[in-house]
């Protein structure tokens, strides 16, 4: 155990310029796949590179930045793959603000995350910004999609079993009406959409889906029009699997864009320890091909090491 | 600041277990024992008394409360037992299910709770009542309340003291600029109040003051019946002067024919661990009469009794 944790420390130590010994990395995420506590230990025991504030956990930027070419090369996923989930999180929030990243990764985060994972982050994100990501996000996301990513992003949502089914149904009609009366346009504005999206439980959602298609003969995603929020957001808390194979598949696709590919790798390492099997499962019957085989045609190297070690056999 | 008197040797939980029963059993009850005793015990030692009760006697305390003693001190008694933060939950989902705008509650344990509380009272909301306090104020609000309330239910602001003086210029103007168009509910206006954290708030609110030459809160007076102003104002008053704003909620509870025992229950013991010394000097100053003796003079029996108590009388 303390053996493995010197081989990594070192291999992370840059070589003196030399670059970061990516074999050894890449060993390790296979030895140490679905162990969350391994990693824990290795941070607690690496404090030139991680460091806590209160309960959070998180990367010293000064390393960070002194490692940067060098991390580059892999695409950033070691340092990704060893941070806390929660401290992910937060910073792929940020850099919807601060870098450009789409809004959707919000959506992403606020709604596959389970209320505990969700809270994690936004302390995170409180230790490392000094602001709270409610406030960043509603001061610097000014279009009409605003209210609802805010209304995302604050949300702590009920994770019991109970759900009220005829309240269900009778959102479900509801959504049906707000949806015809409000124009395409207005839909991400509309109060009684956000509010129902924003605040019910998951289990509760996707009684209302279900009652949806019942009531109405068509899946609401059909209703939502070209909407790209509000189906993000349905697809996310009623089908993540198959909302994460998308991703995964664009990131593969002929021309496919910067942020299609570093979703690729978000994707892939926020999903390792938690639902990769089922994703792996949706993935083939989607796209009719292996997502292993597909890593393996499409990428290179330690990269492709990484990725494949990540997604696990 | 907290007025609680608690012995300087506290007998151990079974023990006052012991005496709690003694209290309900035979033929009547002995409210003064049950005084004696609840009312001199810190959050803590609540708890574990609860807790011991129902080891030893099979049964909750909270239900031999409410089957021996009944009425306005019946609700005083319980909500002052409880954990301050299921105390809340049961105080807001009061609130939601009995709203008419202008309620405060909900208001006061979003502003005048540190975030953590915020936050404990929206985890005790989903154990007690299987749905998230956002969803339940969202589906029972309307329009410009909704508007604010479930943001602010929601929020989950940085607890830092790092104040942003360019930013308070800036939202500071922007306040302005909107309440002189009286735009109340303008969604910037609800985004500052709503996501801010309380010492860049108090920063702003300040700069309007420098800025405009009077006070936020004096420009949310021109229709003395606009509930939703005096919603905004109390949410500004929990945030800058709580103890004032406390002061005045008893005030209005005391004075005129009868007593709202509801609201003068609420302010007592949601306060008395908090700032009910400040409160009580608040309340000398504006009103030349000690709290203590209004109360005493306005109320009776073992309700009486039972605030006196929590007064530190």
């Amino acid at each position: 155990m303390a053996d493995e944790n010197q081989l990594l420390k070192k291999a992370f130590s840059g070589h003196g310029g030399f670059g970061v010994d990516e074999a050894t990395m890449v060993a390790m995420v296979t030895k140490w796949r679905r162990q969350p506590d391994q990693k824990s230990r290795f941070r607690r025991d690496f404090s030139e590179f991680f460091t806590t504030i209160g309960s959070i956990e998180k990367c010293e930027d000064d390393y960070l930045l002194r490692l940067k070419t060098e991390f580059s090369r892999f695409k950033n996923i070691m340092v990704l793959w060893l941070m806390h989930p929660w401290e992910r999180d937060a910073r792929w929030m940020h850099h919807v603000m601060h870098k450009s990243y789409p809004f959707t990764v919000i959506i992403e985060i606020a709604c596959t995350r389970s209320s505990e994972e969700l809270l994690g982050a936004k302390r995170a994100y409180q230790a490392l910004f000094d602001h709270s990501v409610e406030e960043d996000v509603a001061y610097h996301i000014k279009e009409n999609y605003s209210k609802l990513l805010v209304g995302l992003v604050s949300s702590f949502r009920y994770e019991g079993s109970q759900v009220d089914n005829e309240m269900a149904k009778c959102e479900a009609k509801a959504l049906n009406s707000a949806i015809k009366s409000a124009g395409s346009g207005k839909l991400i504005q509309n109060e009684e959409i956000v509010r129902i999206l924003t605040t019910r439980s998951k289990r509760h959602l996707k009684a209302i889906f279900k009652h949806y298609k019942e009531l109405h003969g068509k899946p609401i995603e059909e209703d939502l029009g070209a909407n790209l929020c509000l189906q993000e957001t349905v697809k996310c808390i009623d089908r993540p699997a198959k909302y994460f194979s998308e991703a995964i598949n664009n990131a593969f696709k002929e021309g496919a864009d910067k942020q299609s590919k570093i979703a690729l790798t978000r994707v892939i390492i926020s999903r390792a320890d938690v639902d990769m099997e089922v994703i792996k499962e949706t993935y083939h019957k989607q796209f009719g091909i292996k997502l292993e085989d597909m890593i393996t045609k499409n990428t290179h190297g330690h990269y492709k090491d990484a990725l494949l070690s990540l997604v696990g056999k | 600041m907290a007025t609680l008197t608690v012995p300087v040797t506290v007998p151990s939980p079974a023990e006052d277990c012991e005496q709690l029963r003694k209290a309900f059993g035979g033929w009547g009850t002995n409210e003064a024992l049950i005084i004696s005793i609840l009312a001199h015990r810190n959050a803590s030692q609540r708890r574990l008394i609860r807790s011991t009760y129902s080891q030893i006697y099979g049964e909750e305390l909270l239900k031999s409360l409410n089957d021996e003693i009944s009425g306005d001190f019946e609700r005083a008694v319980i909500l002052w037992t409880r954990d301050p933060a299921e105390r809340d939950a049961m105080l807001a989902n009061e609130a939601v299910l009995r709203w008419k705008p202008g309620n405060p509650v909900l208001i006061e344990i979003a502003c005048a709770r540190t975030s953590s509380e915020l936050f404990a009272v929206r985890q005790a909301y989903h154990t007690l009542f299987k749905r998230s306090l956002e969803e339940d104020v969202a589906a029972h609000t309307t329009g410009s309340f909704r508007k604010l309330l479930v943001p602010l239910v929601s929020s989950h602001r940085y607890e830092g003291p790092e104040v942003n003086m360019k930013l308070a210029k800036s939202e500071a103007k922007i306040l302005h600029e909107k309440i002189s168009d009286k735009a109340y509910d303008h969604e910037d206006v609800i985004r500052i109040l709503s996501t801010r954290s309380k010492a860049q708030l108090i920063a702003t609110l300040n700069q309007f003051n420098n800025e405009f030459g009077n006070a936020f809160n004096k420009n949310l007076k021109s229709d003395p019946k606009d509930e939703f102003l005096a919603s905004l104002r109390a949410v500004v008053r929990c945030f800058c002067c709580p103890e004032r704003y406390f002061a005045k909620v008893a005030r209005v509870a005391i004075e005129g024919l009868g007593t709202d025992e509801n609201a003068l229950t609420r302010v007592i013991v949601t306060r008395t661990e908090v700032d009910m010394k400040l409160i009580k000097e608040a309340y000398l100053k504006r009103n030349s009469v000690p709290l203590d003796r209004a109360v005493a003079g306005d109320t009776s029996g073992d309700y009486e009794n039972m605030l006196i108590a929590l007064l530190g009388a």
